[in-house]
């Protein structure tokens, strides 16, 4: 069985001694497609109702995206009493407060949680992508050693992956349960993000490899001075899926972690945010007006969104480059 | 080469093979065993091994469980909802994006349009609270005082369309993607030999435009069908509680209260293995069909 969408080439070549040409398309596969910019001759000049359809629909799908963030982050900065008066929002703060985030981030329940999300991202990412660089190096050799049974064993797990019930018995099973290795080792290798990496490596050329041998190079010295320097972009995009799905996830940590006091940003903010609780256990603070933590609860969204907003420009720009789309057969 | 001399070879390459081996044999192998369960009285105290075959009654008490009906009928309309009003925006916003001549115009709102894609459900519940919820924003703008102009938050009947519209809200723009790559490697000639002979706009999307980008289409529509039983968890389980489980309440979610929550383990193990085979049944009808009228699909 051979997965077309992710197998651009079968492993074919039975030997890496024998020296394979690498296919022109091959290597087009890093440069980006075509540009259009600009009207092309043959095309009518569209009429001004089109064009006046066009920049409306444009705006209104901007805007869209835009305004949800822009409510949640003016609230978290709005005084107190201008959201109240308001019942639970505002557009605009009166003046820019940031009392709510003096509140959250001078110790207890969202600044540790905060940490514990940071933590578990960096550590996360770093095991996630040394792990799936190593396997799909290895992969992309051709002819090694039970590459064939390793990937099919890998694509397999496309059609069935394993169900939630499964997952838990094998964490509880391993006695990884309330510790943080159970947010990592059950998700560490996505084998999506390997096959993009993998379908990347067979796209340098051979000679590479070849030449890097002949001057006497191991197979760990290759990767890291040839390969990897030439797959930055495909190791930054990879790198962006794994962070985003460990700071986003707030499952993992309900369903392996019990102590309420480990818990990562997410799973905090579901508690808080989306399902009312208040941020303060103390008795009394629940006595307070509801919409009282309202900035505050806002700001816990902005704090969770930020890192994102953070990495997310440095990344994007790589994404049409065809990083992609190169893993799947176009 | 003997297996011997190859495994010699590359014994380097071996090494670093090992631990995403271990990873797979572990968390998807291991785990698929585990699926055995299905078939027994699982009692977490003795273990997978020691608990007793109880062969296929955890399989017969989910046929006749009306609750997993629910779940089934709620997870399968969900999904049609989903096919018939996500699947074809980011097809449509791509189009748009695609007939954006200005780079700098296209390239901004790209950007826009993907950034939700990477943000958490969570958030996106959030947001979404805040602006359609009962204090949020439109009925703070628009409702007049009391009423509710807007009552869409923790209203049963509402619950379906306000997935797909979050997840439209998500997904759409990251969805435009794979298709714009499709837009972006039809051949600019056949275009202009089109405009040439006097097709206008609309007819050489039709003549020239939608056979190009079809297998792309047909692929994605396929991997959709596979993933009918699949609407997702994270959203769902989310809002659950807000709108009810009668609304609310998916295969995926009822798994999780069935095994995690109450603790019936082979019970909820069984209606997890149940949506697997049939995801499997369709992925592999919903190919051979496309096979069939001519197009690639996912895999020969």
């Amino acid at each position: 069985m051979s997965l077309a969408v992710f197998d651009r080439k079968p492993d074919s070549a039975p030997d890496r001694s024998e020296g394979r040409t690498p296919a022109p398309r091959r290597t087009d596969r890093r440069t980006p497609p075509p540009r259009r910019t600009g009207r092309p001759a043959w095309m009518e000049k569209p009429k001004p109702l089109t064009r006046a359809g066009k920049a409306v629909a444009l705006a209104l799908t901007v805007a869209l995206v835009v305004i949800p963030f822009w409510v949640v982050l003016a609230t978290s900065f709005a005084p107190d009493q201008q959201v109240v008066d308001n019942g639970g929002w505002a557009l605009w703060p009166q003046e820019w407060s940031f009392k709510a985030y003096d509140k959250i981030l001078s110790g207890g329940v969202v600044t540790h949680a905060l940490l514990v999300s940071a933590g578990v991202t960096v550590f996360g990412t770093l095991a996630s992508l040394v792990c799936t660089v190593f396997l799909a190096y290895a992969l992309a050799r051709p002819g090694v050693v039970g590459g064939k049974p390793v990937m099919l064993m890998v694509l397999f797990t496309f059609l069935f992956p394993p169900g939630m019930i499964p997952s838990f018995l094998v964490v509880d099973g391993l006695g990884l349960r309330n510790s943080y290795w159970a947010l990592v080792l059950p998700v560490l290798i996505s084998a999506f993000n390997l096959v993009v990496i993998r379908g990347f490596f067979q796209g340098i050329p051979e000679e590479l490899y070849e030449a890097a041998r002949l001057d006497g190079a191991g197979e760990l010295r290759t990767l890291f001075t040839i390969v990897l320097p030439l797959s930055k972009a495909v190791i930054a995009v990879v790198g962006l899926f794994y962070a985003v799905s460990y700071w986003n996830d707030f499952f993992r940590a309900v369903l392996y972690l019990d102590d309420a006091g480990m818990w990562p940003l997410q799973t905090v903010m579901r508690q808080y945010v989306t399902q009312g609780q208040n941020l303060t256990d103390d008795a009394s603070a629940a006595g307070l007006a509801v919409q009282a933590p309202q900035t505050m609860r806002m700001a816990v969204v902005v704090l969770g969104t930020v890192p994102i907003l953070c990495v997310y420009p440095f990344v994007q720009r790589y994404f049409a480059k065809g990083v992609l789309t190169g893993a799947v057969k176009s | 080469m003997t297996h011997l001399a190859r495994l010699r070879r590359d014994r380097a390459l071996v090494l670093l093979m090992a631990p995403g081996i271990a990873y797979f044999l572990v968390f998807h192998y291991v785990a698929m065993f585990a699926n055995v369960i299905a078939f027994k009285e699982y009692v977490p105290f003795v273990g997978v091994g020691g608990s007793a075959w109880v062969g296929l009654d955890n399989f017969q008490a989910l046929l006749g469980d009306a609750g997993f009906w629910a779940a089934a009928l709620n997870t399968v309309l969900l999904s049609l909802l989903q096919i018939v009003f996500f699947f074809p925006l980011p097809v449509a916003l791509a189009m748009l994006l695609y007939s954006v001549t200005r780079g700098s115009v296209r390239k901004f709102v790209q950007s826009v349009v993907y950034l939700p894609h990477f943000v958490s459900w969570v958030i996106v519940v959030a947001l979404f609270q805040q602006v359609l919820g009962g204090a949020g924003l439109l009925n703070g703008l628009f409702g007049d005082g009391n009423a509710h102009l807007i009552d869409v938050i923790g209203n049963p009947d509402a619950f379906k369309p306000l997935m797909v519209v979050e997840l439209v809200w998500k997904d759409c723009g990251w969805g435009t993607i794979i298709i714009l790559a499709a837009l972006h490697n039809v051949d600019d000639g056949l275009y202009e030999a089109a405009a040439i002979d006097g097709a206008g706009p609309w007819r050489r999307f039709w003549h020239v435009t939608l056979p190009s980008i079809r297998a792309v289409l047909v692929l994605l529509l396929i991997l959709r069908l596979g993933d009918v039983l699949t609407v997702g968890f994270e959203q769902i389980l989310l809002q659950r509680d807000a709108f009810g489980a009668d609304a609310a309440e998916v295969i995926d979610t009822f798994v999780y209260y069935q095994g995690i929550v109450q603790g019936n383990w082979g019970f909820a193990a069984a209606a997890a293995l149940f949506k697997g085979l049939v995801g499997a049944v369709l992925v592999f009808s919903a190919n051979k069909i496309a096979h069939r009228l001519g197009e690639q699909g996912v895999y020969r």
